[in-house]
């Protein structure tokens, strides 16, 4: 592995100037500068401002809850309150240039079903997700013989919202099965330190912690 | 004490006050425009309105290049005085906590119009306006109209006012069915929408209730087949008891019960008589006999059959046909206890926005105060109002 893949992601929010998320750098990464853009489960429009600010996207949002609507419509962002399950499919095929769901996937009721979507809505999807995988992960269940606590992954297993936890090699079969491509993947540990997962999907889905793919739907032949 | 209803009958204080009310009709306390008989306003009817009146108010300075010009669409009983005194009531404008210098619609910044709808009764051409066939007021002579034509009737104002695009086009309830028909006739006119508390058309139930205020108004022997003006009598009983009826779907049923509950009105038993005993009663019979002071009924009659008339998906053929190729930015914004234009059917406005790929924001606000919070003092309601505008504003490079 060389220097610059191991290089920490860091970056400041200009506007809490608090630490901008690892997987919403590399978002950035991956998106075009100029596209369109929609982030489902946008929650406070951290992510589509750094698009904004630094890709110059044509962004949209949409948003379970309600304050963090709010907060971002009030900042001029345009988030439309509702929900990856049953707010996507009003969408026509292809209008975005990016589909992105960060770190949502796992908290839907349908997984399959909001990826399909993504898929249709966008011309590529990028999605990021926490890794179920991760051998801390692993070794806490192994051991400890009860659902992990991690500072990823914090809550209990009866407060989580996240009904649908996977591991990178899961994501990756329902990636297969939806016939879409891989683009690009990215996997990285707790200092941000980013893991090509091509390379070998059984390492990473060890050692990563949370994971970005960037999808596109296969051409219908 | 006897059984008695006598507290919503017309009286001397009404007859001074409904007569001040109806000086504005043809002398209003506002701008006014007046467009020949030789202009006829063709209305979605067929029919023809000539001559036509629009009364309107301006706040704000418009800006060397027209850029900053914002129309507030007013609803079924509002009028032009969106951020100034009421002229008949003497109360605050209808709006003033929301438009005004640094509020979320600021006058300092913007240019904000807002005018009396067509068949209103507040100096716009409407069923108390002179017929000039008769030479009398029109009463039921005036023909129905539409929301597209008071839409229509306002594109005149801004015609005039040599305004080619709007910065914004804000209004809840009535007026939000007014901002969703501008965006969908004048598409290229309308750079931002603020389309609240709202529906795409209106429902079996909203038109029952609107039915059941006309039918009062009419029920009322002083309505005499909408021929009062110049008699001594007005329907002043029955528009009270249609204002009465509409009030309730206006307030969720907790404000209500947390505003009145069983509480009775002066008194600290039951008078066993027809009386208003219960203080939301005496509420009521006092919105009623308020209003009537200063509402013509056969308006009322005219602008609800227009609302019930209201379906952009009958006239688009689907409702996402009334916003193809929109550039407009909109911000959709419901409150979660209105049930007359519940958030569900605010949705159905997001998803045909959507469903055209158009930019939109939509925002469900907490309030427990039924419909009325868009008149409210809501501050969440107020800080997307204003970061939405700002940030359009900073979009368009207004200063």
């Amino acid at each position: 592995m060389n220097e610059e893949t191991r290089a920490p992601l860091v970056a400041t929010d200009q506007r809490t100037q608090r630490p901008v998320r690892a997987d919403h750098l590399l978002i950035a990464e991956m998106v075009a500068p100029g596209s369109r853009v929609l982030d489902v489960g946008c929650g406070d429009g951290a992510l589509l401002e750094l698009l904004i600010s630094q890709k110059d996207v044509d962004g949209r949002g949409v948003e379970i809850s309600r304050d963090n609507v709010n907060a971002c419509v009030a900042r001029g962002l345009s988030v439309i309150q509702g929900d990856a399950d049953q707010d996507l499919s009003g969408y026509p095929d292809k209008a975005f240039d990016y589909a992105i769901l960060s770190l949502t996937i796992q908290a839907t009721r349908q997984p399959k079903v909001v990826l399909e979507n993504l898929l249709r809505i966008g011309h590529r999807a990028i999605v990021s997700f926490p890794n179920f995988g991760h051998w801390k992960i692993r070794a806490a269940l192994l051991f400890t013989g009860r659902m992990p606590r991690t500072p990823n992954l914090p809550e209990t297993w009866f407060d989580s919202q996240d009904s649908h936890l996977c591991t990178i090699k899961d994501f990756s079969d329902l990636v297969a099965l939806l016939n879409a491509e891989v683009q690009d993947a990215v996997a990285f540990n707790s200092r941000g330190q980013r893991l090509a997962i091509k390379n070998s999907l059984s390492l990473q889905n060890l050692l990563g912690e949370k994971a970005v793919f960037l999808l596109s739907p296969r051409e219908k032949s | 004490m006897a059984a008695s209803g006598t507290s919503i009958d017309p009286s001397l204080r009404h007859a001074t006050a409904a007569d001040a009310a109806l000086r504005q009709v043809s002398e209003p306390d506002s701008l006014v425009i007046r467009f020949p008989a030789s202009e006829p306003l063709r209305l979605d009817s067929g029919r023809d309105i000539a001559p036509l009146t629009i009364a309107y108010k301006t706040y704000g300075e418009l800006n060397a290049c027209k850029s900053n010009a914002i129309l507030i669409c007013h609803a079924l009983t509002g009028d032009q005085h969106v951020a100034s005194k009421h002229p008949v009531t003497g109360k605050g404008g209808w709006w003033e906590t929301l438009v005004g210098p640094g509020k979320p619609v600021d006058t300092n910044r913007f240019y904000v119009i807002c005018a009396n709808i067509l068949g209103g009764c507040m100096g716009s051409t409407g069923p108390a306006s002179l017929n000039p066939a008769t030479g009398r007021p029109y009463g039921v002579e005036f023909p129905v109209i539409t929301v597209g034509d008071m839409v229509n009737a306002q594109a005149r104002l801004l015609d005039h006012l040599g305004i080619e695009q709007l910065f914004s086009v804000i209004g809840g309830s009535m007026g939000g069915m007014q901002v969703l028909q501008w965006c969908a006739r004048y598409k290229d006119r309308v750079f931002t929408a603020m389309p609240i508390a709202t529906a795409p058309w209106h429902t079996a139930q909203n038109i029952a209730f609107h039915e059941v205020g006309r039918q009062a108004v009419m029920a009322d022997p002083d309505w005499q087949g909408g021929a009062y003006y110049g008699t001594e009598a007005r329907p002043s009983r029955g528009l009270a008891v249609a204002r009465m009826a509409a009030h309730i779907t206006y307030l969720s049923e907790k404000a209500l019960q947390d505003k009145f509950g069983r509480g009775l009105q002066n008194r600290d038993a039951h008078s066993f008589s027809f009386d208003a005993d219960f203080k939301i009663e005496s509420y009521l019979r006092h919105q009623g006999s308020t209003f009537v002071d200063r509402f013509d009924a056969n308006s009322y009659l005219y602008i609800t059959r227009a609302m019930d008339y209201f379906d952009l998906e009958a006239e688009y053929g689907k409702l996402a046909n009334a916003f193809t190729g929109t550039k407009t930015q909109f911000c959709v914004v419901s409150f979660t206890s209105d049930w007359l234009y519940p958030t569900r059917d605010n949705k159905e406005i997001v998803k045909a926005l959507n469903g055209v790929a158009a930019n939109v924001s939509f925002v469900e606000i907490e309030s427990d105060k039924g419909h009325d919070a868009f008149l409210l003092d809501e501050a969440i309601f107020f800080d997307t109002v204003r970061g939405f505008l700002n940030a359009a504003a900073k979009k368009r490079g207004i200063a």
